[in-house]
C-alpha cells in the first residue's frame, strides 16, 4: 500500500513550512539545486535558479504553459494563481489532507509539497482534465453517489480515487477502505466515496 | 381563507421526494466550482494574518520596518493597537499583503511585536482549579421538583433535602462524572475573503453561511453604506456554524485593498484557522441519578462546567438531562473563562455535549441494574420533553432491526471475547427544531419558457441549489434542467442564514410560494387559449393541460409565449409563523453504534453505525442521506478522535494542523446505515431542516457501546486509546 501514498515532503528533501518560514529566497534556491534533481549539471557546475522570479514551462493537462515563478513557489501556488487552475485546494501545509492532489507523471502527488520548478519536464494532470464534455467515470460516479457535500475536498478526492483505481482497477471494498486514506473530508462523505469507487470498479458511470 | 399553498400529494410527484443528483455536482467534482479561495483577479495581492503567539498579553508595539523591506511585501497593517489585550493564542494582530505566498510568509516572520505577558489560564476540565484561579462566571441554576416548597421554606434547602430523600428512596443510584472536550470547526476552506473595489463600491467574495446578512458588517467599519457592498459566495467549503459573521481580518483585507488600489485575497492559514476561527464549548459534569428498579429515572442532580473560551458561557443547563425530562431535577452550570478563542455555534449548539453528558448516565443506570439499555431508554420515553415519544419508539424499533440489537446485545462487559477484543452496542436519542426562517424567492419566467429562481441563500453542502430546482421544476412540470437557480449574492432577495438547520425549510417555503403564484399567472393566460378555467389546469410533463381532458394542452413554451415581450417576475415571501403547512419544525432521531475495543491497546474500532431520522417531507432523499452519513462521521470524529489540545501553562494550541488534529479517514468509519423515517404523517407536516440533528447522538451512542463492550465507562470524549486504558486501569484498582 505504501507506494499508493502521495510523495511525502521529506522525501524530496524539503519541508514547505521550514522553507517558507525559515529561509530567504537565496538559501532556498541553493537548497533546490542540491536536492530537487531539476537543476541541470553544466560543466560540473550546478545551475542555480533564482533567487528572483524565473520563467519556466510546465506541461499541464497536455499543454505547455509558460509561467514566471520564484524558486520557492509551490506547484499549488503556480497552478492556482498563475494558471487559474483552482481545482487543487490549499487545505494543509503538508500533504496530510490530500486536497491539493494532482497526478505527476502518472503518480498521485500533493501540489503543495512540491515546487513548481521541480515539475519542469514532468507531465502534470489536474482535476480539471477529468471534466469537460465527457467527464471521467470517477467524476460521474461521484455525482451519482453524491460523494460530496460542501465539495471543497472533492476535487482532491476525485484525483485520489482516479489514481488509486488506475493502480487497482479491480479493488474490493476492503482494499478501497484501506487504500484511500490519503484524503480528508470534514463534511464526512466517505461512505459515498466508497460507493462511487465501487461503481467505477464495476464498470458503472461510463461516459 | 382556504389554504393557498400546498405540496403535491405523496406519490404524485415527478421529482420531489425522489433521489436527484446535485445540479452543481459536476462543477464541484471537477474543480469548476469557484469558492472564495478560488476567486482570482488581475494584480491581486495575497494577504495573511499574524496571530498572537501568546495566549494572554498586552501589545506594547508592532514594528513593520523589517517586514516592509522584504521584496514582494506590499502592505503591512496592524489589527491591534498598543495597549490592546490579546486573550488567546492565534488572535490576529497584524496582516501582510504581498505578491506571493513566499513573500508574505517572510513578511509575517519579520514583524516585531513587543508584548507584556499576562497570566494564562486554560484548564477547563478542573472546576476547583478554575474557582481557585477566579476564572469562573456566574452559576446558572434550574430546579424542578414534583413536591413544591412551602411558603416558609428556604427554597435551596428544601431542594437539597428533597433530592437527598428521593435519592435515598431510589432503587438504584448512579454517581458519575462524564465530559467532552473542546473541538474546532476545521472548515476545509478556511475563513477569509477575496475583496475588490470598484470605486467606492466593495465586492466581497466571502466564505459565509450568511450571504444576505453580512454586507452591513463590512459597510459600517469601512464607512460606506450597506448598499455599496455586494457579498458573493457561490460555494462555501464548510462552515458548521463558524461562518456567520464578517471577521476583523476580512475588513482588514478590504482596508488594504482600498489603500493599495488592488484586489486582495486574505484566507487564514490552517493553524490560525484552528486557533481563532471557531470551536465548540467543552462540558464536564458530576451527576447523581436515582431510578426505580425498572430503570425509570425519578431524580437527577447535576453540576456541570466547561468553557466558551475568553467569554463566559457553556452548555446550557436547560438541555440537561438531554431529551429526557424526569420529574425531579436540579441542574447547575458554571462557565469557566479561559485564554482560548471564543466558541462559535458548532452544528447543533449545546445538544451533542448535553447528550454525551446525560444519556451516558441513563445507560449506566441500565448497566447497574443489569437491564438491557434498549428497555431503559424505551421506559424513559414517557418523560421526553418534545412529545415525540411515538416517533422515538418507532425509530428505535427500526434502528434495532438494522443493527441486530436483539441478537448482539449482551449485559455490559459480559460479551464474547476474541483475544483481547470485546464488542458492544450503544444507543442515544436526540431532538432539534429545524423550522423555516424568513426567506424570499424571485421566480422569473421568460417568454421563451426559460425559468429562473433567484434568492440570497447559500449551499453549505445541503444541496440547496438542487432543492430549489426540484421544487421549481416540480411545480411547473418541467425537468430539473429546465430551471436555473441563482443563489450566493447579497443583491438577491434576502433569505435566511444557514444556521439551526433552517436552510431547506426556508428556501422551500419561499420557492414553492413563488412558483405556485407564478404558475397561477401562467394558468390565467393559458386558460383563454384552452377555453377552460385556470383552476381546471395542471402543469405536467412540460405541458399546461386541462385536467379532465389532457389532449387540450399547450407546451410550456407555448404557454410562456403568451407573456408577450416581458418576462413574468413573481416574488414568494415567507415570514415566520405564517403557517400554511409547507414547513414545520421539531424532529427526533435514534442512533445505535456497534464497536470493537481492544483491551490491550485501548483502540476503539467502529463496526457499524445506524441512524434513523425523521425530517418531515424530504425534498431530495439523496442529499438528505448524505447529510446523515456526514453527521455520523463527524460524530464518530468527536467521539473517538477529535480534541483541541492546549498546553496547560502557556495556552499554546499544540495540534493546530491537519496532520496533528486527529479526524477519521475513510478506513476509520466502518459501515454506516442511514434510514429516513417518513410515514405519511411526516410527509404531510411539510419540510423540516436536517443538518444538525444527526450529529447529536453519536458521542453518547458510541460511549455507551464502548461501555457495553468493556463493562467500564470511559467517562470523557474523545475515547482515545490512552483514556480507554486509564479507565480499565482504574477499574482494576477499584
Ligand atoms: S465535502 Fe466538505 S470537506 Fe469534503
Amino acid at each position: 500500500m505504501k507506494d499508493q501514498r502521495p510523495s511525502r515532503a521529506g522525501e524530496s528533501g524539503f519541508s514547505r513550512r521550514a522553507f517558507l518560514q525559515g529561509s530567504g529566497a537565496a538559501a532556498a534556491a541553493t537548497a533546490l539545486a542540491a536536492g530537487s534533481g531539476v537543476a541541470e549539471a553544466a560543466d560540473d557546475k550546478t545551475k542555480v535558479l533564482g533567487p528572483g522570479p524565473t520563467a519556466i514551462t510546465l506541461k499541464v493537462n497536455g499543454a505547455d504553459r509558460q509561467v514566471t515563478v520564484e524558486p520557492r513557489t509551490t506547484l499549488l501556488e503556480a497552478l492556482r494563481f498563475k494558471l487559474n487552475l483552482t481545482g487543487a485546494k490549499p487545505v494543509s501545509v503538508d500533504d496530510s489532507s490530500g486536497a491539493s492532489m494532482v497526478i505527476i507523471d502518472g503518480k498521485p502527488a500533493s501540489a503543495n509539497t512540491i515546487l513548481a520548478v521541480a515539475c519542469v519536464g514532468k507531465k502534470i494532470q489536474t482535476v480539471e482534465s477529468l471534466g469537460g464534455s465527457k467527464p471521467d467515470p470517477v467524476v460521474t460516479a461521484f455525482l451519482h453517489n453524491d460523494a460530496m457535500q460542501c465539495g471543497f475536498c472533492t476535487p482532491g478526492f476525485v484525483v485520489a480515487v482516479r489514481a488509486f483505481l488506475d493502480k487497482n482497477p479491480k479493488a474490493t471494498e476492503d482494499q478501497i477502505r484501506k487504500g484511500l486514506n490519503s484524503n480528508l473530508c470534514r463534511c464526512g462523505t466517505y461512505a459515498n466515496v466508497i460507493q462511487a469507487a465501487l461503481e467505477v470498479v464495476k464498470g458503472g458511470s461510463r461516459g | 381563507m382556504a389554504k393557498k399553498y400546498s405540496w403535491p400529494d405523496r406519490g404524485t410527484t415527478a421529482l420531489l421526494g425522489k433521489p436527484q443528483d446535485r445540479i452543481d455536482g459536476i462543477a464541484k467534482a471537477t474543480g469548476a466550482a469557484k469558492y472564495t479561495y478560488d476567486v482570482n483577479f488581475d494584480k491581486m495581492l495575497i494577504a495573511r494574518v499574524l496571530g498572537s503567539p501568546h495566549a494572554h498579553c498586552k501589545i506594547k508595539s508592532i514594528d513593520f520596518s523589517a517586514a516592509e523591506k522584504i521584496p514582494g511585501v506590499v502592505k503591512c497593517m496592524a489589527m491591534k493597537e498598543p495597549g490592546n489585550e490579546v486573550r488567546w493564542q492565534g488572535d490576529p494582530i497584524a496582516a501582510v499583503a504581498g505578491e506571493s505566498e513566499g513573500a508574505v510568509a517572510e513578511g509575517l516572520k519579520a514583524i516585531k511585536v513587543e508584548i507584556e505577558p499576562l497570566d494564562v489560564y486554560v484548564k477547563d476540565a478542573d472546576l476547583a482549579a478554575a474557582e481557585a484561579a477566579g476564572r469562573t462566571g456566574k452559576v446558572a441554576k434550574n430546579v424542578q421538583l414534583e413536591r413544591e416548597a412551602g411558603d416558609d421554606d428556604d427554597e435551596d434547602k428544601f431542594a437539597e433535602q428533597e433530592i437527598e430523600r428521593l435519592l435515598k428512596e431510589s432503587a438504584v443510584v448512579v454517581e458519575a462524572h462524564y465530559g467532552i472536550d473542546v473541538i474546532t470547526h476545521m472548515c476545509l476552506e478556511p475563513h477569509g475573503a477575496t475583496v475588490q473595489w470598484e470605486g467606492d463600491k466593495l465586492n466581497a467574495y466571502l466564505s459565509t453561511q450568511n450571504v444576505s446578512g453580512t454586507a452591513g458588517q463590512f459597510a459600517s467599519p469601512l464607512g460606506i453604506t450597506t448598499g455599496d457592498v455586494t457579498v458573493i459566495c457561490d460555494f462555501i467549503g464548510g462552515g458548521f456554524g463558524s461562518k456567520f459573521q464578517v471577521d476583523n481580518f476580512n475588513v482588514t483585507a478590504a482596508k488594504i485593498a482600498k489603500e493599495v488600489g488592488r484586489p486582495v485575497k486574505l484566507m487564514l492559514d490552517r493553524d490560525i484557522e484552528l486557533k481563532t476561527a471557531g470551536c465548540r464549548p467543552s462540558g464536564y459534569i458530576d451527576v447523581r441519578i436515582g431510578a426505580d428498579k425498572e430503570g425509570v429515572v425519578t431524580v437527577w442532580d447535576s453540576q456541570h462546567w466547561g468553557t466558551f473560551g475568553a467569554t463566559a458561557g457553556g452548555v446550557d443547563q436547560g438541555v440537561i438531562p438531554y431529551v429526557f425530562n424526569p420529574k425531579n431535577r436540579r441542574r447547575r452550570a458554571t462557565p469557566i473563562i479561559t485564554n482560548a478563542s471564543p466558541s462559535r455555534a458548532w452544528r447543533a449548539p449545546n445538544h451533542p455535549q448535553a447528550c454525551a453528558m446525560s444519556q451516558t448516565a441513563y445507560d449506566d443506570i441500565a448497566a447497574k441494574l443489569g437491564l438491557n439499555s434498549y428497555d431503559v431508554f424505551l421506559r424513559n420515553l414517557a418523560s421526553v420533553s418534545n412529545e415525540k415519544q411515538n416517533v422515538y419508539q418507532a425509530e428505535m424499533e427500526i434502528a434495532a432491526k438494522l443493527i441486530g440489537w436483539k441478537d448482539k446485545w449482551h449485559p455490559h462487559g459480559k460479551g464474547p471475547k476474541k483475544g483481547a477484543v470485546v464488542s458492544g452496542l450503544g444507543m442515544a436519542i436526540h431532538t432539534w427544531g429545524g423550522g423555516g426562517q424568513p426567506s424570499n424567492t424571485n421566480i422569473t419566467i421568460h417568454p421563451d419558457g426559460a425559468v429562473e429562481a433567484t434568492l440570497g441563500s447559500q449551499d453549505l453542502g445541503t444541496g440547496t441549489r438542487t432543492a430549489i430546482a426540484i421544487i421549481t421544476a416540480e411545480t411547473f412540470g418541467l425537468p430539473l434542467a429546465g430551471v436555473k437557480v441563482n443563489i450566493g449574492s447579497s443583491k438577491y432577495p434576502p433569505s435566511a442564514a444557514s444556521g439551526g438547520s433552517v436552510t431547506i425549510a426556508s428556501v422551500s417555503e419561499s420557492t414553492r410560494r413563488a412558483a405556485q403564484d407564478a404558475l397561477l399567472k401562467i394558468f390565467e393566460l393559458a386558460s383563454k387559449k384552452l377555453e377552460s378555467e385556470p383552476e381546471n389546469l395542471e402543469a405536467k410533463d412540460g405541458r399546461i393541460q386541462v385536467k379532465s381532458d389532457t389532449k387540450k394542452s399547450l407546451s410550456w413554451k407555448e404557454a410562456c409565449s403568451l407573456l408577450g415581450m416581458m418576462p413574468l417576475e413573481v416574488k414568494g415571501e415567507f415570514k415566520r409563523r405564517d403557517d400554511q403547512g409547507l414547513s414545520s419544525s421539531q424532529v427526533g432521531g435514534v442512533q445505535m453504534a456497534e464497536v470493537e475495543v481492544d483491551r490491550d491497546t485501548g483502540v476503539v474500532r467502529m463496526k457499524k453505525f445506524v441512524l434513523v431520522q425523521d425530517m418531515g417531507l424530504v425534498i431530495n432523499p439523496k442529499c438528505a442521506q448524505s447529510q446523515m452519513y456526514g453527521a455520523a462521521i463527524m460524530g464518530i470524529a468527536y467521539a473517538l478522535f477529535e480534541q483541541r489540545i492546549l498546553d496547560p501553562t502557556t495556552g499554546a494550541f499544540l495540534n493546530a494542523e491537519i496532520a496533528d488534529y486527529k479526524l477519521p479517514r475513510l478506513g476509520d468509519v466502518g459501515e454506516i446505515v442511514v434510514e429516513i423515517y417518513q410515514p405519511d404523517d411526516e410527509y404531510n407536516r411539510g419540510v423540516v431542516g436536517l443538518g444538525e440533528p444527526p450529529v447529536i447522538s453519536p458521542g453518547a451512542a458510541i460511549s455507551n457501546a464502548v461501555c457495553n463492550a468493556l463493562g467500564v465507562r470511559v467517562p470523557v470524549l474523545p475515547l482515545t486509546p490512552k483514556r480507554v486504558l486509564e479507565a480499565l486501569e482504574r477499574a482494576r484498582k477499584a
